[in-house]
């Protein structure tokens, strides 16, 4: 007898008892298991990058009275009116143009700061600011080719053509200032508390020496800490190969293994090298002047290597799908005339990039009232690192300039170092 | 004709029927829901991530790349050791200081007993980060502590405590140590006082009581403390960032680092998933050698 050739019913009873039948669970786990490689297989994530703006971006901006203006903290001059902390460029804009500016500090380190503002414009939002200051380097790079900055408009900044120091136009990192313009600059040196180190420190191979086990300062970044190590150990960053870097790092490996580094900073080598935690440390020029003049009794030495320090810039930059852009070109061409820039080199000892602002510092040093007023205005408008003297200018070098492919690269070799 | 139904009074319709049976999935419903949507599809996104190539600006795709894992575990083993290792350490520490604050306050703390556990999380009333901060003051080189003490040459003058693994470990210990209290304190308090008494009675010491009556009924305490300190502690970040050095990085700073700085999402995700096995594992290792999964009911409790 074949199946052919029972009755239809008896049929269905013969497969029920002959072959496998799935259960319900069978078929919720089946289902999980194909619902879970699909989504293993289905996801992707897409890529960051915007569409590129075009060219008549500026043709339908209309002025406005409002600018919000992303900064980093003590980076502009601070005045007191009535008791309330003010800063008098900003006040000066204001009644000069009619336009409100929204000042805030809001930028701790670049990591956190991209990190908040890259998904809001990967998703074609408005962060909120219409002006941003951001450091030279992988970020600024990584904001350019997503397309997240706004290309400036020239026309609009004849201040800066006029007064910028030929050296801060052009940069390698933005050819032909097309994206941003310097804010201020800094260099990345060695700074010293001599009050425990009895020997002036002149060499990077200064942070190498046993006497100073454990009180040795280093950045936990991957932008200062590996061109500075490229500098010490006699290369450009700017120039400098892949085996370039390796050597670097091996140097600083080694540095770390011997006991001699104390821990990785960020932002917050001040504290333990005033206390004497640390001794010898890398730090930023503007960093060392602000503790001393905001720390009664506090002498602490900022050098420049002799093998060389790194300059870096921070860069007025105009976000995306920003809704005052026009105001903010009049707050970039406002900052260029050298006697506001003078204001604000006065407060904050950075490389100031309009040369003119000397003479304003000049100026007022003659009129200060006060002795030690006018001694540290003149000892500001004398310091080569705010008005940078060739000699200095020879032993600055910039951050080597990545490519978007050789970044992993540069991260993977840098980033065991100080994450260790 | 006579209907074959049952009465109207007791009669349920079939829907009826067939949705009470399905009570109890409805009322697991929410938290089903809460687990999918939280849990399981971030999990499944995250091993999907581990598994891509590709770079932040141009986008990820998948690639079932597996070798990332043994890349990215290669660099950073040293890290991930570390963690566990610290982990151990402060889970350890946290059970010798909490049980007998914990067995303190349930047996001895009388009508105070709920002032006493505020105190232990009083704490918690401040920022975690403001909280291990100020341990940088208290530890500083030339700070109060270390400072008397070279003051009174009882340790070397370039003893430091400040970045190295001994601040890490008392700075994890300290913010850790509440959750280990509380679910001790839970499981001694729960213990029948007239268990002690027949101890005494048949005259077992204090010593012999405790190790062998109070003990081993407060384990699914202890385990709940364990849960509650090891997982959290291993993932730490910020205590090896403020407090750490040159040689204490674990394995949390790390995956931020990956993340937030590299956005090197592939990688990040590897470590988290390789983190979340290590310590998975870890665990069900250690509720077997318990004895028991009761236990992991009980600690529920």
């Amino acid at each position: 007898m074949t199946p052919a050739e029972l009755d239809p019913l008896a049929q269905a009873d013969l497969r029920g008892m002959t072959q496998r039948r799935f259960s319900r669970r069978d078929i919720i786990h089946a289902a999980g298991l194909m619902a879970g490689a699909g989504l293993l297989a289905g996801c992707s994530v897409a890529g960051a990058r915007a569409s590129v703006i075009p060219e008549g971006y500026w043709a339908d901006k209309k002025p406005t009275k409002f600018v919000d203006w992303a900064q980093w903290p003590l980076y502009i001059d601070v005045g007191k009116v009535h008791g309330r902390n003010t800063h008098p460029s900003v006040d000066a804009f204001t009644k000069a143009t009619g336009i409100k500016v929204k000042y805030e500090e809001v930028i701790q380190d670049m990591d956190s700061f991209v990190g908040s503002i890259q998904p809001v414009l990967a998703s074609h939002q408005a962060t909120g600011y219409d002006l941003m200051v951001l450091t030279n380097g992988i970020y600024l790079t990584q904001m350019r080719e997503l397309n997240y900055l706004v290309p400036l408009d020239h026309s609009r900044m004849p201040n800066f053509f006029k007064y910028a120091d030929p050296t801060v136009k052009n940069p390698t990192y933005d050819p032909g200032n097309k994206f941003t313009v310097p804010w201020q600059s800094g260099i990345t040196g060695i700074a010293y508390n001599p009050k425990y180190v009895k020997r002036p420190i002149t060499s990077f191979d200064d942070l190498f020496d046993p006497a100073f086990k454990g009180k040795v300062g280093m950045f936990a970044d991957n932008q200062d800490l590996p061109n500075l190590a490229i500098v010490g150990i006699g290369v450009d960053p700017a120039k400098s190969t892949e085996s370039d870097w390796r050597r670097a790092a091996k140097r600083l490996t080694q540095q770390r293994n011997s006991g001699l580094v104390r821990a990785y900073y960020q932002q917050d080598y001040i504290a333990p090298l005033s206390k004497g935690d640390l001794w010898v440390t890398m730090a930023w020029s503007g960093d060392i002047f602000q503790a001393n003049a905001s720390t009664p009794g506090l002498d602490l030495k900022f050098v420049v290597p002799e093998q060389g320090g790194v300059v870096w810039t921070d860069n007025l930059c105009i976000p995306r799908y920003a809704s005052n852009p026009v105001a903010a070109m009049e707050l970039i061409n406002f900052y260029y005339q050298p006697d506001i820039a003078a204001m604000v080199a006065e407060y904050v000892n950075y490389f100031t990039p309009v040369p003119e602002a000397k003479r304003y510092i000049l100026a007022d040093a003659k009129a200060a009232t006060d002795k030690d007023d006018r001694e540290s205005l003149l000892q500001i408008a004398d310091s080569p690192l705010v008005f940078p003297t060739k000699a200095m200018e020879s032993k600055l070098y910039r951050y080597a300039t990545l490519k978007p492919e050789e970044v992993p690269v540069w991260n993977q070799i840098f980033e065991p170092v100080y994450e260790s | 004709m006579s209907r074959a139904l049952p009465d109207d009074d007791v009669r349920i319709s079939p829907l009826r029927q067939r949705l009470g049976r399905l009570t109890g999935y409805w009322l697991a419903l929410p938290g089903g829901l809460w687990l999918a949507i939280f849990f399981v599809i971030p999990m499944v996104y995250l091993l999907s991530l581990s598994l891509m190539t590709g770079d932040f600006i141009n986008g990820f795709s998948q690639t079932f790349h597996v070798s990332t894992y043994w890349h990215t575990i290669s660099l950073y083993h040293d890290q991930f050791v570390r963690s566990i290792i610290y982990a151990i350490i402060v889970t350890l520490l946290t059970i010798v200081l909490a049980y007998p604050m914990a067995y303190w306050i349930a047996m001895r703390g009388g009508r105070h007993k709920s002032t006493y556990l505020l105190i232990i999380l009083l704490p918690f009333f401040v920022s975690f980060v403001i909280r291990t901060l100020q341990w940088q003051f208290i530890l500083a080189d030339n700070g109060f502590v270390l400072g008397t003490l070279k003051h009174l040459h009882l340790v070397g003058s370039d003893f430091h405590l400040l970045a190295t693994p001994v601040a890490v470990i008392c700075g994890l210990t300290y913010n850790y140590l509440p959750f280990m209290v509380l679910p001790l304190y839970v499981s001694i308090e729960r213990l029948d006082p007239r268990l002690m008494e027949a101890a005494n009675d048949l005259y077992a010491s204090k010593l012999q009581a405790l190790l062998r009556i109070v003990l081993p009924l407060t384990v699914p305490g202890i385990f709940a403390g364990v849960l509650m300190t090891f997982v959290p502690v291993a993932s730490d970040f910020v205590n090896a960032q403020l407090l750490g050095g040159a040689k204490t990085t674990m394995i949390g700073n790390v995956i931020y680092t990956l993340y937030l700085t590299n956005n090197d999402y592939p990688a990040a995700s590897a470590l988290s998933f390789t983190l979340m096995g290590a310590l998975l594992i870890g665990i069900f290792a250690y509720a077997r050698a318990l004895g028991t999964k009761d236990v992991m009911e009980a600690a529920a409790l």
